[in-house]
């Protein structure tokens, strides 16, 4: 299996050999992961692929799953127009 | 511009279960080319349908996404809808005259010489139940009849959660809909909800945040956009699962899909997902939907799993060997290969340590390669809003820890359902109940012995239903996370070890 074409992030396209390279440079938590190739930061929110790179990282670093795995969400926890926040209208130009 | 003919028409006509009746015919346009699809249709099915499989390109361009989730979870159909980019089109409705656009990666800012606010709604309601499929309908329609005001927010274009793509006679008490098949119960609980005065249904609506005093943000996208602050009493949170997904070459390949992707498109729109598929992973979703496939007319040409054994319930399992469908155990996927949609499925034989044994390699031609690797609890409304959670392997992921009455640390937030902990709906239409329940009981309200039917679920729950053996592991799952309202005073205060 190539692992340049196993896809662990669709959102932001980050493929296993991506995170195992992050890795070995030192990236060896979720949060760092995430703020180097941002994964987890696309439109599904980590929904997929963060439970699958706390596994890589587990098998990796030899720390546990639990310790590794705990995403935190901010709102919007969903992708939400601008548009929906705003004050008043915005004019262009 | 002008009509464009895709190869096939993969519209289901004749089913052995759903007759399905469909819409008004109308016309949009999908890269400047008319289409036609039904009224009802989402824009994803109706492409699928004329045989369109890439629905959009990863970020740099390179990789062909097809349809994924189907229920607008994750990311692989983004589109440009009438100059909106990003828009999940699996789960936009079809509309006379809509502008759809492919997109390839990230979209540009849409230019726009004026960009009008959306409206700003406040609303006052005693509960706010997230999610309308069987958890949040039956905690709805149990608030209604006690006589609260509940605002019921889903973010699909239909309520009925997952039920309705459920084609077979559930298990479980009559009480619970035992014997009914899913998508009836669905129709049913739907209608009753819309009934009712004081349930106020918003589909096509996103919660996105969890705020102080438990105020919900909600954007609704059906009709007339709206931002909706709601200032319930209590919140329900029925916010459901999605599908896990797996690691092999080319998994983002399209034609690699969720197993129950697949079912949103056979039997909620009536598009038959392929011709000939391989499924990998055989719990009872997967044993499930190879079934229902042979029912739309699919091939199903194996399925591989993992494990030494068969993963879901002997009764589902020997109906589909019965037909003939071989289950490869020690088996997984190793790798899909086509262009722009899969062709061909490897898969290998695994060794004791799950590493695929070199020449143990089967190929399999197929158009179809559906993930059936089991479903994990959505908990980004929970992380957010701050619950106190833990990862349970035996329900699915992480998940809020919670009393026996549904309460989790952030008081006044409930949970019931799948994002509890995935289980069989049963469970979910009987969580919804407790949870409303305990709100109703909360709010002041035991006219009807409230406190002494609650109690009595509670105790079916714990003492009756999850004694089968067949839900052994989710019971045992469930219990890590369960505790008592003392317990729970204590994780709040964080004085109980371990939380």
């Amino acid at each position: 299996m190539d692992p340049r074409k196993i896809i662990v992030c669709r959102c932001e396209n980050v493929s296993l050999a991506d995170i195992l390279e992050a890795i070995d440079k030192g990236y060896r938590d979720l949060e760092s992961l995430k703020r180097y190739l941002r994964i987890g930061m696309g439109p599904c929110q980590g929904r997929y692929c963060l439970v699958l790179t706390a596994r890589i990282l587990a098998r990796k670093t030899g720390k546990s799953f639990e310790e590794i795995y705990m995403p935190r969400n901010r709102p919007p926890i969903v992708p939400v127009e601008a548009r929906y926040f705003l004050k008043q209208p915005v004019v262009e130009g | 511009m002008g009509y464009y003919y895709m190869p096939g028409d993969y519209r289901i006509i004749h089913h052995p279960i759903i007759d399905f009746r469909r819409g008004r015919r109308i016309r949009f346009y999908y890269n400047d080319r008319v289409v036609e699809a039904y009224e009802g249709e989402s824009i994803l099915a109706a492409l699928y349908a004329i045989g369109y499989r890439v629905f959009s390109y990863s970020p740099d361009g390179r990789r062909p996404r097809g349809a994924f989730c189907m229920i607008g979870k994750c990311s692989s159909c983004l589109s440009i809808v009438d100059g909106v980019p990003n828009t999940r089109i699996c789960i936009t409705p079809v509309r006379e005259g809509a502008r759809v656009y492919s997109q390839k990666g990230i979209p540009e800012i849409p230019h726009k010489l004026r960009v009008e606010p959306v409206e700003t709604k406040t609303i006052k309601t005693d509960v706010l139940v997230i999610g309308g499929g069987p958890a949040g309908l039956q905690a709805a329609l149990t608030l209604a009849d006690e006589g609260f005001d509940v605002v019921l927010v889903d973010d699909h274009p239909r309520l009925g959660g997952q039920l309705v793509k459920q084609t077979h006679r559930f298990f479980g008490a009559r009480r619970f809909y035992g014997g009914v098949r899913g998508f009836r119960i669905a129709e049913k609980l739907s209608k009753n909800v819309l009934e009712r005065d004081n349930i106020h249904v918003y589909t096509q609506a996103l919660a996105y945040g969890f705020f102080k005093e438990g105020v919900v943000g909600v954007a609704v996208r059906g009709g007339k956009p709206l931002n909706l602050i709601v200032k319930p009493k209590a919140v329900i949170g029925s916010t459901g699962a999605c599908e896990r997904t797996i690691l092999f070459e080319n998994n983002d390949l399209p034609g690699v899909m969720g197993a129950g992707g697949a079912q949103t498109l056979m039997n909620e729109y009536g598009v038959r997902p392929g011709d000939r598929a391989f499924i990998v992973g055989s719990g009872n979703v997967g044993l499930i939907v190879a079934y229902q496939l042979l029912q739309a007319g699919v091939r199903v040409l194996g399925m591989a799993e993992i494990l030494p054994h068969i993963g879901g319930w002997f009764v589902h399992a020997a109906k589909i060997r019965r037909l003939g469908v071989k289950i490869y155990t020690k088996h997984t996927v190793t790798r899909a290969i086509g262009r722009d949609r899969v062709e061909k499925a490897v898969i290998s034989m695994i060794d004791e340590k799950y590493q695929p044994i070199p020449g143990s390699e089967k190929v399999f031609d197929i158009d179809l390669l559906l993930l059936a690797v089991g479903l994990q609890p959505n908990y980004s409304l929970f992380s957010q809003a701050g619950t106190v959670m833990k990862y349970v392997p035996e329900i699915g992921g992480l998940v809020p820890i919670r009393t026996y009455y549904m309460e989790t640390s952030v008081k006044n937030l409930y949970i019931a359902g799948d994002a509890s902990g995935i289980e069989e709906a049963t469970t979910a239409f009987i969580e919804g109940e407790i949870a409303a329940l305990t709100i109703a009981l909360k709010l002041g309200d035991d006219r009807s012995g409230v406190e002494k039917r609650r109690d009595q679920l509670v105790d079916y729950l714990w003492r009756e239903y999850r004694m089968s053996p067949v839900v052994e592991r989710a019971r045992r799952g469930k219990l890590k996370v369960t505790v008592s309202e003392e317990d729970m005073e204590k994780i709040r205060r964080g004085e109980l070890d371990g939380f």
